[in-house]
């Protein structure tokens, strides 16, 4: 029962493309169903293994050597899985107004195809107990990200920031090919995955069995400084493939360091402080870059490191637990990590909805060029806002609850053993929280509120219901969530249980419980003062701006003078480029000031070096003499060495 | 059963009808205090009062550029420090309110009022308001580690995540562990200045300075809703306030002790807050963020300090 259930939501996620290839006209809608139907497989699956706590597993056989299909419906799988299924359904019946066949008659059937195969992959990849398996999904789907991002590759910044997410992706999957080659030396099951055996994870090859598995789900988490081909990638791509790839791809890397350390039954204090410390630094650094972004979906993308770093230092702290004997703590951070991964698989597609709704209405995703829209969009603003405030993590929204377990967790640890985990996390998530309000204040501030900046040719509109409806959906769940955060009390206690063992109960260390309490007292109590304030006799006029006669758009506070203080304090960070106009004479030609942060690590570090590298094996191309008769040369050269060598 | 609820309903609604009734107080005592200092006889004590019941007889003028969002700001502006009023034990030793981890939500939900007012200030598309959104949310980033390093140390002594506990055991504790104490006393203080926009981070008498942050932000409102931002400044202080005067003050377990040592303590800190206006000077901008790192450095000693005792 539980395996069809499973396989069904594969096969309907991975087919679900393939009508659209026939019939273009019925293919988005038929997408969408399908979409629906492994979502409510999954939502099925996830009522039977969390809160029912049955299991499953299924074995296929396969002509491969190491491998076999080997699926178990782990909890913490099965946890991913519904934001997996459920949120690739909603952006399926979004993109449908977003980029439907009317528009986008070129790209929207190969784009549906590659957005359900990517989302079986995911759905694979959630199950999958056998290495061979897993790199084969992970590879598929890592391959169909890339073909999905450079959907409109005629533009030259599209193919750059496509190729730059390939070679990232590979690198960190050959990373993976190594770390899973080395752990099969720690489980003994050949290339079955499962626990590894007491003492392997400090022997040398368990040592770079962690590290090089946790540079592969990192480079795919994209937490910082492994997050070079992030951007970019989000950027380009079409915004609910930017959601995609943002709300849940990104979450497989998490999934693999959840499994990692449920497999790991002695893990080495310094793995905490490595999550911890890449955590903590990847956090800020990465809410410094969105300060200084004007492009909005690259803001979004900074975003996303930084909420795959607040789950690293939930991580780091489950692992701290784990070393030290704390079951508090892996509890505690285990669960608030799992519950922000829920959480910002739900807000950022959210979000990255709004920013496709603003560039359907506008045209331009440049902060310095919007402004005002609130106006003309007010359903979309409405739900940018709900999801800017669920993003911040501010209570009663859902973002909040799974932040609120890792900082409990952090005030639990703070014990004479654990306390310089758990305080490195606390400060650092207080800093991260404070600069994403600066960061998603500006976002929304800038774009939807105030005067409208510039012509932009055609006065913005609202985008169709199927957009708006579709995030209206994605908004109530994260409410809903937000307000009973302790319906998912269960589900985390069962996802966290293959974490360590015996782990406490969640409700006697966390009452989520206490969290609606908190709800019910203040949101009556603001929508009464909004109902006290809010009548009256009221007048409407000019903003009063301080005696000017007749203020404009031009003296509005931009995006770059909002975070002006801030990114000015990460300026050793952040390298921005800037061009100052000097102002000469009584009466100055007009003068433009301009600045722009870049990627540092990207280019000013990687890019150059890339070149430098290239540069100098230029000279082994003489190598390369496009001969086949050369190259078999070398085939023979090689046989006779080894053959010499192996004679000695 | 009826007994055992009968105590903490009386908490319960004494506390709401104290913080709510007593709040716009405070800044009648700041500045009264302040007259004083300065030779004048200055506005009576209960000048708070009577703005608000004029301002809520008022109609309101509205900025054309403006949304939905400007309302929200003020209405969340009361809502928060009210609903955060609740999580702080004031004279007895519990919280009508309390549980694990309450203090993190004490904290956030101050980012909530910043997060509305903020967006409310920008609303206007006004280049004040936004000059002071962008200032306050600056300094935010260097004022919740303080608060948190605090919290931090005070978890540390009392065992529980949670303010009732910590608060008790803080107030108790400063014969043990006097130095930590003074420390997170000095943290919390720069913090609880500069959240209430008081000399010396910000002047909240002053509205059009180019140096103002909390003031410059809520230039635009008028009529009710200027109402309910200045109430809830003065709600926001006595919370604040309320965290400062419960970390020094030891419980005796009367509530005719408890209630009376409270108020008087807060009354105590609004004199203080009035002199230290009338003798201080605002620092330079630069400087705020000085004092605020200062805040935070004094939290982490606090902590180690206690750490290593």
């Amino acid at each position: 029962m539980l395996q069809s259930l499973y396989f069904s939501a594969l096969l309907l996620a991975t087919l679900s493309g393939v009508p659209g290839l026939a019939w273009p006209a019925r293919g988005g809608r038929a997408a969408s169903w399908m979409l629906a139907g492994s979502a409510l497989c999954a939502l099925g699956l996830a009522g039977s293994v969390l809160y029912g706590g049955l299991a499953w597993q299924a074995e296929l056989r396969w002509a491969l050597p190491g491998a076999h299909f080997l699926f178990r419906g782990d909890p913490i799988g099965t946890f991913i899985l519904v934001p997996a299924t459920l949120v690739p359904a909603i952006l399926s019946f979004y993109a449908e107004g977003y980029w439907s066949d009317g528009t986008h008659a070129d790209t929207a059937p190969t784009l549906r195809l590659f957005f359900g195969i990517s989302v079986g992959c995911m759905v694979l990849l959630t199950a999958a107990a056998n290495a061979v398996l897993f790199l084969f999904g992970w590879e598929i789907m890592a391959i169909l990200a890339f073909l999905m991002v450079t959907t409109s590759d005629q533009d030259a910044a599209v193919r750059d920031a496509g190729w730059i997410y390939l070679v990232a992706s590979h690198t960190g999957a050959l990373m993976l090919f190594a770390g899973f080659a080395l752990l099969a030396l720690g489980t003994g099951t050949g290339f079955d995955l499962g626990p590894v055996r007491a003492g392997f994870a400090s022997t040398p090859a368990g040592t770079a069995a962690f590290l090089l598995l946790l540079g592969g789900f990192l480079l795919k988490a994209g937490v910082g400084p492994l997050h070079v081909w992030l951007p970019g990638a989000h950027a380009a791509a079409p915004s609910h493939v930017s959601a995609l790839l943002s709300g849940l791809m990104l979450k497989m890397g998490i999934l693999g360091i959840l499994r990692i350390i449920a497999w790991t039954p002695d893990p080495p204090l310094w793995w905490a402080g490595l999550l911890t410390g890449l955590g903590a630094a990847s956090g800020i650094m990465s809410m410094a870059f969105a300060l200084g972004q004007k492009d909005l979906k690259r803001l979004l993308a900074y975003s996303s490191i930084e909420n795959v770093s607040v789950i690293a230092l939930g991580l780091g702290l489950a692992l701290a637990g784990k070393t030290l004997g704390l079951p508090a703590l892996v509890l505690l951070g285990g669960t608030g990590a799992l519950f922000h991964l829920l959480n910002h698989a739900l807000l950022k597609p959210l979000l990255f909805m709004g920013a496709g709704s603003v560039m359907h209405a506008t045209g331009t995703r440049d902060l310095e060029r919007l402004g005002g829209l609130a106006r003309a969009m007010p359903r979309t603003a409405f739900l940018f806002l709900a999801g800017s405030f669920g993003i911040c993590a501010l209570p009663p929204l859902n973002g909040f609850a799974g932040e609120w377990l890792i900082y409990l967790g952090a005030f639990r640890g703070i014990q004479p053993q654990g306390w310089v985990w758990s305080v490195v996390t606390l400060a650092s998530l207080a800093v991260i929280g404070a600069l994403t309000v600066a960061c998603f204040t500006r976002a929304y501030g800038i774009v939807f509120l105030g005067e409208p900046r510039k012509d932009l040719g055609a006065p913005a509109h609202e985008s169709p219901r199927s957009m708006t409806g579709t995030m209206a959906v994605l908004a109530g769940i994260c409410l809903f969530i937000g307000l009973f955060p302790a319906a998912l009390a269960p589900a985390l206690q069962a996802a966290a249980r293959d974490l360590g063992p015996g782990l406490p109960s969640l409700g006697s260390l966390a009452s989520l419980g206490s969290l609606s309490l908190v709800a019910v007292i203040g949101i009556p109590m603001g929508l009464a003062v909004w109902q006290a304030i809010r009548r009256g006799p009221s007048t409407r006029a000019v903003t009063w701006d301080c005696g000017y006669a007749a203020p404009t758009a031009r003296i509005q506070y931009t995006a770059s003078s909002f975070s002006r203080m801030l990114t000015d304090a990460f300026r050793w960070l952040l390298l921005p480029i800037e061009r100052i106009p000097r102002i000469q004479g009584l009466f100055p030609r007009e003068a433009r000031f301009q600045s722009q942060a870049p990627d540092t690590l990207l280019d000013r570090g990687l890019n150059p070096a890339a070149s430098f590298v290239a540069s100098v094996l230029s000279w082994l191309r003489f190598l390369q003499a496009g001969h086949l008769p050369i190259y078999l040369l070398y085939v023979v050269l090689t046989l006779v060495a080894l053959f010499a060598w192996t004679l000695k | 059963m009826i007994r055992n609820l009968a105590q903490p309903a009386l908490v319960l609604l004494a506390q709401m009808a104290l913080t709510l009734a007593l709040a716009p107080l405070l800044p009648g005592i700041v500045n009264k205090v302040k007259a004083l200092f300065a030779g004048r006889l200055g506005p009576p004590v209960l000048q708070l009062y009577y703005d608000l019941a004029k301002l809520m007889r008022k109609g309101a003028v509205f900025s054309r550029t403006t949304t939905g969002v400007f309302l929200a700001g003020p209405a969340v502006s009361v809502a928060v420090p009210f609903t955060a009023a609740l999580l702080i034990p004031m004279g007895s030793a519990t919280a009508p309110v309390s549980f694990a981890g309450d203090a993190v939500v004490l904290a956030y939900l101050f980012g909530v009022a910043r997060f509305f007012v903020v967006l409310a200030a920008l609303d206007t598309g006004s280049a004040f308001e936004g000059m002071g959104a962008a200032r306050e949310v600056t300094f935010a980033v260097l004022a919740e580690p303080a608060l948190f390093m605090g919290l931090a140390t005070l978890a540390r002594l009392s065992g529980e995540p949670s303010m009732a506990p910590m608060l008790t055991a803080a107030g108790q504790g400063w014969r043990a562990a006097s130095g930590p104490l003074a420390l997170v006393l000095t943290a919390w203080v720069i913090v609880f200045l500069v959240e209430n926009c008081r000399i010396p981070f910000d002047d909240p008498n002053t509205h059009l300075e180019l140096t103002m942050i909390h003031e410059v932000m809520v230039l635009d409102h008028s009529g009710p809703p200027l109402a309910a931002v200045l109430y809830g400044a003065s709600l926001k202080l006595w919370v604040l306030g309320a965290l400062v005067v419960k970390l020094c003050l030891p419980l005796r377990g009367a509530w005719w002790i408890d209630w009376p040592a409270f108020l008087g303590g807060m009354a105590l800190l609004a004199c203080a807050v009035g002199v230290l206006e009338s003798i201080m000077a605002r620092l330079r901008m630069r400087r705020v963020s000085q004092a605020l790192i200062a805040a935070v450095v004094s939290g982490t000693f606090g902590f180690l300090l206690l750490l290593l005792a």
